[in-house]
């Protein structure tokens, strides 16, 4: 594989941290410091699209910053998995940095500063996440992205936020400690590596049972990924304010959690070592059950963004239960997943916010006939659904055919009815919020009098609308993205 | 043949003696004399680390009298490092000390700062020499200086902790001193390698082994290996704050230096792992001084107190690593030497900002803090997370190399108290955030005006805690470094 060396993954992902003492210094001037955030979220974007050429020729970026041991540096590597997910992320700050200018100037919060200033270092984090080139890199974003979300999560300062504060940290702080850190180092010590590579590092160093327990040992430990039973840390972390719920719990944090095991399973283990264990049923088996069990709990969520949330624990699965297949449509249909997910469920959130600071109203059972007053919103909340059910024509519709596709091509049928099944249930928690939204009786509304059209301000809807546009977009153009896949994965 | 060794240890000493002086002519002036003494040592401290990098060890004869009459300097890369090390945080400490001094013993100004720099005279003398004997006066000289030290604080309390403090520091030296007793007896020689030549081929010898254990139990007392820790944590805590900041990071550290040389050059490693086997049992006390360490500190309801007890289970992790007997487990060993030092120096720099403010640290007064003291709290966090062993901190690279030792010699229960421990101080310093981070200023008459206003430490301090936050970090990314150039070739 050819390899080019550049500067420009370590700018990526320095750039928005070194605006944060900009934005700390203008804090006396909100404008400026939005100003900043923005300049500073579009060179991002720039660098990212700028190494994008490159990486679809098949080639790869690295740079090596600090040799902290042999084969195990501070190093980026630039690969088709690394671009997509970093495009996703640095093109959705953008779109969210207006949508939180909506969301806190329009509910007036507080700490406005260190919101921008925490969120700005999470992204940072996430796209170094992203263009880690082994797994010694890949923690230490993780933890400092772990670490630079818990102020965001905690944003209100009150006691319901200190308590999910808490479980926040249990879980993805102590898993990733507990579990990932040993994990990782016992592989150094095995092979006296961490690199990435499609071969995976081991060379017959490890039995079968070694095998599993390691791992089971990264599957929970990043936590992020809200596999079950370590789940519970995504609904109680809704508390924040919805732009963090939007970004970062339903693309960045989450996201970077299924990243990293996908890096783990392809990267460390590689498909080859996972299917002669055969290892992949028993990591379906894991992934099914959340599938299966986070839908059925969204059912019974009255709270719009828990009900976000739970469906947020069960999409995740989808991409973990992909990967798992090891076949090449399985692991096309998982990785895909990354992006599709992410445009359609940042626009439900977008939408729960909207809704949150139009009306002050959090429950599905209160909004009623809702859709009459905020057609726009609830007409992107429409698409957005679509997406995530995995319906045309949305881009959706593009990972649950690959993942489908999959399991007939692994010759697992039963889990393709894991699939339909858990489709069915996101149109069950999904379509009557629209349906309601739409044709309900709403509770305050006089019989006669015309309904007055009272959507949110721009700045959250159009964000919404950019984001569901894109979700229709990409149905109709996602060959970007599955090259990206085919390079990064080498599936032809 | 310069005198920059020397110069190390005289400058301060000299210093020391002439601002003793000072206090019958201008007290005012001891404060620059004895700054001046200590910059003359990092000076020379960082010279003389150079020279050995780049041409091997120095030995230096006192008075020019050979070994082994007269006293031998003897500087290869180990104590080399230690040296710059316990200068550079004697001096760093003393600017800071400036302000703390004038408000904590504003009457015995020039009597404290004398005391002082012999403390670190004695510690720079500790570590510097190639003589056995000359090693317990220096120890001596260390410890009666802590004595008057601790006394000087708490005025209730220190002169109870002193006492108790003399009583087993007492019981230590002495326990020393016996051992190099008997090696005198056995060897006729005082120099550490001259004995070193002589009882390498007896390692039969009864003399020798009784010689051994006296001399590291007593280092042992010394360090504060638990169980016998019950010094450490009064005596840390009750002294003044100005006294702490340098004690915590340092005199642990530097026995530590000693119990290491003495492992690799008086007794040697086949005489400790191929004649002695305890190596095991060493390695099972530091995982339970590891893990009451943490738990102790989790009863603690006053910050200095929770550290100090933090330090009693970083012992564990340092004298468990040298024990395990391999290179990788020394490498961590000496590498937590120079990280504990610098992590312990940071959490106590924030300790000494806050108490300058708040005059208490009992965790219920530190309500509000981060709105109170941003800087000081950031120094803060960032040495904490250095502790819980979050990457790029440094305390994150000598726990990754503890880690990797302890599963190649298989010691799975010293890899699991590691793991844990990072547990317990994620919960400690987490639960302290907490605290700093939501509990509302507490509504007394005299705190009503200050709410929501930054009330920070002097400049001269908060500068001192962002070089020692810098250096956390720079450690981290440049551990590899460090431990190519320093660690490896000392261990050979």
């Amino acid at each position: 594989m050819e390899t080019v060396i550049s500067i420009k993954p370590l700018l990526a992902v320095l750039v928005t941290l070194f605006v944060i003492p900009i934005l700390i210094s203008s804090s006396a001037r909100p404008n400026v410091r939005e100003a900043w955030i923005f300049i500073a979220g579009i060179i991002k974007l720039g660098l990212v699209f700028s190494m994008l050429p490159v990486i679809l020729e098949g080639k790869q970026i690295a740079l090596i910053l600090f040799e902290i041991a042999p084969g195990a540096e501070l190093a980026f590597r630039v690969d088709g998995l690394g671009m997509l997910f970093a495009i996703v992320a640095a093109s959705l700050y953008i779109v969210t940095s207006v949508y939180s200018i909506g969301y806190m100037r329009g509910l007036d919060e507080h700490g406005q500063t260190r919101f921008v200033s925490f969120f700005a270092l999470a992204l940072s984090a996430t796209i170094g996440v992203a263009f880690s080139a082994n797994l010694l890199t890949l923690y230490l974003f993780y933890e400092i992205l772990s670490l630079a979300t818990y102020p965001l999560v905690t944003h209100h300062q009150d006691e319901n936020s200190k308590i999910s504060g808490r479980r926040y940290l249990v879980f993805i702080l102590g898993t990733s400690i507990a579990l990932v850190l040993p994990a990782m180092i016992y592989c150094y010590h095995v092979t006296g590596t961490l690199e990435f590579s499609t071969a995976g590092i081991f060379t017959g160093q490890l039995s079968r049972p070694a095998a599993t327990v390691l791992l089971l040992m990264f599957l929970f430990g990043f936590a992020k990924a809200g596999i079950m039973p370590f789940h519970s840390w995504l609904p109680a972390a809704m508390v924040a304010p919805t732009p963090v719920s939007a970004l970062l719990h339903a693309v960045a944090v989450v996201k970077v959690g299924v990243f990293s095991i996908v890096r783990v399973m392809t990267g460390i283990f590689g498909v080859g070592l996972l299917s002669a264990y055969n290892l992949g049923i028993m990591v379906m088996i894991i992934a099914s059950v959340t599938i299966l069990v986070g839908s059925c709990i969204a059912l019974s969520q009255d709270e719009l963004k828990r009900r976000l949330a739970f469906s947020t624990v069960s999409q995740l699965s989808y991409i973990v239960f992909g990967v798992a297949l090891l076949s090449p449509q399985g692991l096309l249909g998982g990785v895909i997943h990354i992006v599709l997910h992410a445009f359609g469920k940042i626009t439900l959130f977008f939408c729960a916010g909207a809704i949150f600071v139009a009306t002050g109203k959090k429950y599905i059972s209160q909004m009623s006939g809702l859709g009459k007053k905020m057609p726009f919103t609830f007409a992107a909340f429409f698409i957005g659904s679509l997406s995530v059910i995995g319906l045309p024509p949305t881009g959706g519709f593009y990972s649950k055919w690959n993942l489908i596709l999959g399991t007939l091509e692994a010759q697992q049928t039963i889990f393709m009815v894991v699939l339909l099944i858990s489709s069915f249930l996101n149109a069950f928690y999904f379509l009557p919020v629209v349906y309601n939204g739409f044709f309900g009786k709403s509770d305050d509304e006089g019989a006669e009098s015309p309904v007055k059209i009272q959507e949110a301000n721009l700045c959250l809807l159009i964000p919404l609308i950019i984001t569901a546009v894109i979700s229709i977009v990409l149905f109709f153009y996602p060959t970007i993205f599955i090259n990206l896949v085919k390079v990064g994965l080498g599936i032809s | 043949m310069d005198n920059y060794p020397v110069l190390i240890v005289v400058a301060p000493f000299m210093t020391a003696l002439f601002a003793g002086l000072f206090i019958w002519i201008e007290e005012r002036l001891s404060y620059p004399i004895v700054l001046t003494g200590l910059a003359v040592s990092v000076f020379s401290a960082v010279n003389v680390l150079l020279r050995v990098i780049a041409s091997g060890t120095i030995q230096y004869n006192m008075a020019g009298w050979p070994p082994p009459i007269g006293i031998e300097y003897r500087i290869d890369l180990l104590n080399a490092m230690v040296l710059c090390l316990v200068s550079g945080v004697a001096f760093l400490n003393l600017i800071a000390s400036y302000r703390s001094v004038q408000q904590e013993i504003s009457d015995r100004t020039g009597a404290y700062y004398t005391v002082y720099n012999l403390f670190i005279t004695g510690l720079l003398g500790v570590t510097i020499t190639g003589d056995l004997f000359n090693l317990y006066v220096l120890i001596e000289i260390t410890s009666l200086t802590s004595y008057a030290q601790v006394a000087m604080g708490d005025r209730d309390r220190g002169p109870l902790a002193s006492l108790n403090y003399i009583f087993i520091g007492v019981i230590g030296a002495s326990f020393y001193l016996l051992g190099v007793g008997y090696l005198y007896m056995f060897t006729g020689s005082l120099n550490m390698v001259d004995v070193a030549v002589i009882i390498k081929d007896s390692q039969g010898s009864s003399t020798v082994l009784v010689a051994f254990i006296l001399c590291i139990l007593g280092v042992w007392i010394k360090m504060a290996l638990f169980p016998m820790h019950v010094w450490l944590p009064n005596a840390y805590s009750y002294s003044p704050v100005v006294f702490s900041r340098a004690v915590a990071p340092l005199m642990t550290k530097v026995m530590v230096y000693v119990m290491i040389r003495l492992m690799i050059t008086v007794f040697g490693y086949d005489y400790l792992f191929q004649k002695l086997q305890i190596s095991d049992a060493v390695v099972w006390v530091a995982t339970i001084a590891v893990l009451a360490g943490g738990i102790m500190a989790l009863a603690q309801k006053n910050l200095k107190k929770m550290l100090a007890y933090i330090i009693v289970c970083e012992i564990g992790y340092m004298v468990g690593g040298a024990w395990l007997g391999n290179r990788l487990g020394m490498t961590g060993a000496i590498l937590h030497i120079m990280n504990d030092a610098l992590m312990t120096f940071a959490l106590f720099l924030g300790v000494g900002n806050m108490i300058y403010r708040q005059k208490s640290v009992d965790l219920t007064d530190l309500r509000g803090l981060f709105g109170k003291m941003p800087w000081t709290m950031g120094g803060f966090v960032l040495a904490a997370l250095s502790i819980i062993g979050v990457p790029p901190t440094c305390g994150f690279f000598s726990k990754w190399y503890l880690l990797l030792g302890a599963f190649e010699k298989g010691a799975y229960h010293f890899a699991a108290a590691l793991i844990i421990s990072s547990l317990i101080c994620a919960v400690l310093f987490f639960r302290v955030f907490e605290i700093c981070f939501f509990e509302p200023m507490p509504h007394g008459h005299e705190n009503l005006h200050s709410h929501g206003i930054i009330e920070e430490a002097p400049v001269s301090m908060l500068v001192v805690s962002g070089i020692v936050s810098f250096f956390l970090i720079f450690a981290g990314l440049y551990s590899g470094t460090i431990v190519n150039t320093i660690i490896l070739p000392f261990l050979g």
